[in-house]
């Protein structure tokens, strides 16, 4: 469907205008709650301050930039995450030797939350980038990698055997019927590590460092800017957003099966 | 497309007993049974008698704590191309399309490639009747459409014997009895040595050269009934006599049958599922 058209149907959905209804009055509250005082609430910044912070920040090289050193962050945590954590994610998989042998370690590792991890790799790390890509990355390795072991586990038996009857070698079943089958997994494991990385790089800016998206949030609370809070908040969710969309249309680029019903 | 390329498959004295934690437990025992060159053997037996551990021993999926399986008089093991399995439900790969799927074994056995592959899948497709549904993966394919593909992918590689585990159950009773015609169509046109199990006895009888009755836990053959109505087979020989005292003489053994399964607790279908799980 071409996109104009698929817009303007998008546009006259009930479900859509309901959703607006929602927003509006979400907004209008607000703002009220802000302009009035109300006790508690009054206390965040009103929209129409934030949308004022916003187009201030917007045209701020440094605005720009926390979201370039967040995203850098991210990123390289994130793909040194996919590089290590799904071949061994298959390794673990395919191997009961391997699995046996690595899985214990993974097991005790996996349950410290990535965030307990702070402090012990600013001391570990040369540099305050270094631990942070490193948080970054555990973030997503342990999740990445569980998910693809699970995946493999759960494969129907029956595709194993048909696949060994049909003549398959040790190789065609990893890479024509495990691989594929698994790749769901993968992606989900994927969608959820993008998720807890963007949670943990925040966390570790606002800690550990004095750049990216966590600080410009932390920022504003320090320096009294409440509206860049807000401004914050939103970009991260933004942020957050875009790269789990982005994963997710890359996921279904690789499993057409999956999309086409 | 040949006719005539079928195996003689043969299981001597084949046993096979679960180390449980609740004990062993033996779930074929002595099996002897001949399946002739180019005929169609029917397995019938109570639920949970061991029909689907008799398939996975045959196929090679399991090894048998007991006896052998010889195919045209070589001794095998381990799955192969040579025995191939119609699954229950369907296992065909859900990430391949309908073409992929059929391809699969003479593509990864480099048997057949380029434009003879797919003149090969295409002449099977049209066969079965989805020569349009070629780019479809299976979840866009009907319960019926899935079955002929899945029995396309196997045929493809004229395996020497055909192992079929209830392949129509699941399916609606309209569709089942259309796959059922579709089945013993292509079965009379392409031969090759068939063991179909099922729990429907008309279907059975229908499609039988032989049914065998297997007892129940631990599973060996109880009787062989010849089934020798013409072919090709049409719904009308359901009403014909000889085929009414083979139905009857299979409904009383079969009885018998379901009766000791039930005195032995009832719950013996469930157990063999549990059993099974506990193994896979």
């Amino acid at each position: 469907m071409p996109i104009t058209k698929r817009l303007t149907k998008a546009l006259k959905s009930v479900a859509l205008r309901r959703g607006l209804i929602s927003l509006a009055l979400f907004f209008i509250s607000w703002e009220l709650c802000a302009r009035f005082q109300v006790p508690i609430l009054g206390a965040i910044p009103a929209p129409t301050e934030v949308l004022a912070s916003l187009a201030h920040e917007i045209v701020s090289g440094y605005y720009w930039r926390s979201w370039g050193t967040s995203l850098a962050r991210i990123l390289t945590g994130f793909v040194i995450a996919q590089i290590l954590g799904v071949p061994l994610g298959l390794l673990l998989g395919f191997s009961r030797k391997a699995k046996e042998i690595v899985f214990p370690l993974i097991e005790i590792m996996r349950p410290v939350p990535p965030l307990a991890w702070v402090p012990v790799s600013v001391v570990f790390w040369p540099s305050a980038e270094m631990s942070m890509i490193f948080v970054t990355f555990l973030g997503a390795f342990f999740t990445v990698v569980l998910n693809i072991v699970e995946g493999i586990a759960a494969i129907d038996v029956r595709y194993l055997r048909a696949a060994a009857s049909l003549g398959s070698t040790r190789r065609d079943i990893f890479w024509r019927v495990m691989l594929p089958a698994s790749l769901p997994s993968v992606l989900v494991g994927m969608t959820v590590g993008m998720g807890i990385t963007w949670c943990v790089v925040v966390a570790a800016e606002m800690i550990a460092t004095n750049t990216g998206l966590g600080y410009l949030t932390w920022r504003g609370y320090v320096a009294g800017e409440f509206p860049l809070i807000v401004v914050g908040m939103l970009s991260i969710g933004l942020a957050g957003y875009l790269s789990s969309a982005l994963i997710r249309r890359i996921g279904l680029h690789f499993t057409p099966w999956l999309s086409s019903q | 497309m040949s006719v005539g390329i079928g195996g003689r498959l043969e299981a001597r004295n084949l046993a096979k007993t679960y180390e449980l934690k609740s004990g062993p437990r033996e779930v074929i025992s002595d099996f002897n049974l001949t399946l002739e060159p180019d005929t169609l053997t029917v397995v019938m037996g109570p639920s949970g008698c061991g029909k689907s551990a008799l398939i996975n021993l045959l196929a090679g999926y399991e090894d048998p704590t007991g006896g052998e399986i010889y195919l045209d008089g070589k001794r095998v093991q381990g799955p192969g191309p040579d025995r191939l399995v119609v699954f229950q439900e369907t296992a065909l790969f859900p990430w391949l399309t309908t073409f992929e799927n059929v391809a699969y074994g003479p593509k990864i056995r480099k048997e057949l490639k380029g434009a003879n592959l797919e003149r090969t899948v295409l002449d099977l497709l049209k066969l079965v009747g989805l020569e349009e549904f070629r780019d479809k993966y299976p979840s866009q394919l009907s319960g019926g459409m899935q079955r002929r593909a899945e029995l396309a992918r196997a045929l493809i590689n004229q395996p020497q014997a055909t192992l079929l585990d209830e392949p129509f159950r699941g399916l609606d009773a309209l569709t089942r009895s259309l796959m059922r015609d579709y089945y013993l169509d292509l079965f009379e046109k392409r031969k090759g040595t068939h063991l179909f199990v099922t729990a429907e006895l008309d279907e059975g009888l229908t499609l039988a050269d032989s049914l065998v009755i297997v007892t129940n836990r631990p599973a060996t053959v109880k009787k062989i009934l010849k089934v020798d109505l013409p072919r090709p087979r049409v719904e009308a020989i359901r009403a014909e006599k000889e085929y009414l005292a083979l139905k009857a003489e299979a409904l009383e053994l079969l009885h018998e049958e379901a009766i000791k399964s039930f005195k032995a607790g009832g719950l013996n279908s469930a157990d063999f599922v549990g059993a099974y799980a506990a193994l896979a």
